[in-house]
């Protein structure tokens, strides 16, 4: 059971991100409306920007540490990321962008575990293709399996879905909830269906802060109050 | 009538070398400078920006006589290369090829510096997280981004080589065979009696060059602009 436990704060500018919370695996939804800071956090834990002050723990390892003067380089965190635009390598193929992990993290060739992340998320017909041909949709599936073919401790999602039209979402859900097992995830989205489908537990995110902690329900107490 | 005597061809093969060396040599650090020039801010930068892009303004007579009383044999560079490396500059090729070099070479850093600007930096973002430390980064994700750049900036370096005469001819003088380049041979033949027929020769071949080399980078330049778009 991999546990992420963090406690950090960052100022940009006028906006301050100060966030203390634990996770026990499974998917932690990480909730709230845009601008609340959300993409910061998760820049953190994967170490492309670093806190003021305070502790990242992913298991046993320190991440960062502002009194150890700690801070582990994103390159050597381990932790996958998938991103709301994709990101993919424009320059390399579908299959080179897959294997664009293992090769930089220096894992063995594996082409059992390649085949079966290929097969999970229905990509074997876009391998030779080069990412500007790509559809949204098949664009943030191989997105994800880039990112899971690193073999990462712990997977995060920054709204993932956001920039795809709604028959693409229902399109890529199914996938996501595939992903489930196989690695414990952040999941950061401002859509409480989707994550209802997705999360085991919920962090509750507001003005920069964490307003509330628990299972899904906290999504339900959120969204009724957003409505009311 | 087109047929080119044993010196001209000497003047060709010489000015070809010249121009490759140049441009290979400059080629590291160009892209060097260019990536630093593109996203690292550093007290001088400025300074440093147009101190790259003096000869591209100067006469070029006045960049050949700096390198001169620097790089010449009694200059403290060209002495000092002399004396603990064996590297000679003054009326040697090499020395040639290190005025054509330095003239090129605010061509060769310009578009490389575009490209890199240009590249979306979250890309390099996403090769971090993905394992890539910085040295990595660059080469599998900055430098093959920047491709079209480079290749630019290399075909400019070497045009500009190879017809570089004023900074050439003030540094190592023309010398049949060691220094006289396409264009110098092509002055002289201008400055002698009877010398049209062999100049002609030479501006064809000169031409011939030039439009060989657009082609071959208009080429290279299709190739990497289609490994991004898919085929």
């Amino acid at each position: 059971m991999s546990m992420l436990t963090l406690d950090v704060e960052k100022r940009l500018g006028d906006f301050a991100v100060a966030a203390r919370f634990e996770t026990a695996g499974g998917v932690t939804a990480l909730f709230g409306t845009s601008g609340a800071g959300k993409t910061t956090l998760v820049n953190m834990i994967a170490g492309l920007i670093a806190p003021d002050r305070g502790r990242i723990r992913l298991d046993e390892t320190v991440l960062f540490d502002s009194a150890a003067r700690i801070d582990v380089p994103a390159h050597r965190r381990r932790i996958g990321y998938v991103f709301q635009e994709g990101r993919l390598f424009p320059h390399l193929s579908v299959a080179a962008n897959l294997d664009y992990g293992r090769r930089m993290c220096g894992l063995a060739r594996d082409g059992a575990e390649t085949a079966r992340i290929v097969k999970l998320l229905d990509i074997g017909n876009l391998l030779d293709r080069r990412p500007g041909k790509l559809s949204g949709g098949e664009r943030q599936r191989v997105a994800f399996g880039r990112a899971l073919l690193m073999r990462p401790r712990l997977l995060l999602l920054d709204e993932p879905l956001a920039s795809l039209d709604a028959p693409r979402k229902r399109e890529i859900l199914p996938y996501l909830e595939k992903l489930r097992g196989e690695v414990p995830m952040v999941y950061v989205n401002h859509h409480a269906p989707e994550l209802k489908r997705i999360a085991t537990s919920v962090v509750l995110f507001d003005a920069g802060r964490v307003a509330a902690t628990g299972g899904i329900e906290v999504l339900d107490a959120a969204t009724a109050e957003l409505m009311g | 009538m087109l047929e080119l005597s044993p010196d001209e061809w000497v003047a060709v093969h010489l000015s070809l070398k010249i121009a490759l060396v140049a441009t290979a040599v400059a080629l590291p650090f160009g892209i060097a400078l260019a990536w630093l020039l593109a996203r690292k801010h550093f007290w001088g930068k400025a300074l440093l920006d147009g101190l790259v892009h003096m000869p591209l303004v100067l006469p070029p007579v006045v960049t050949g006589y700096l390198l001169l009383i620097s790089f010449g044999r009694r200059g403290p560079i060209g002495a000092f290369l002399a004396d603990h490396f064996g590297i000679v500059f003054s009326f040697r090729w090499t020395g040639a090829a290190l005025s054509c070099g330095v003239m090129g070479f605010p061509l060769l850093v310009r578009p490389i510096r575009l490209a890199i600007e240009a590249i979306d930096r979250k890309l390099e973002d996403a090769a971090a997280t993905l394992g890539a430390d910085r040295v990595w980064v660059f080469l599998t994700i900055t430098l093959p981004l920047a491709m079209p750049g480079v290749i630019a900036g290399m075909v400019l370096c070497f045009a500009k080589a190879l017809g570089e005469f004023g900074a050439t001819i003030t540094f190592v003088s023309n010398i049949p065979g060691e220094t006289q380049t396409i264009s110098a041979a092509i002055y002289t033949f201008t400055q002698i009696p009877g010398g049209d027929a062999a100049a002609s020769r030479l501006v064809l071949v000169a031409i011939a060059i030039s439009l060989a080399a657009l082609i071959v980078a208009e080429w290279l330049a299709r190739r990497a602009g289609t490994r991004f778009h898919g085929e």
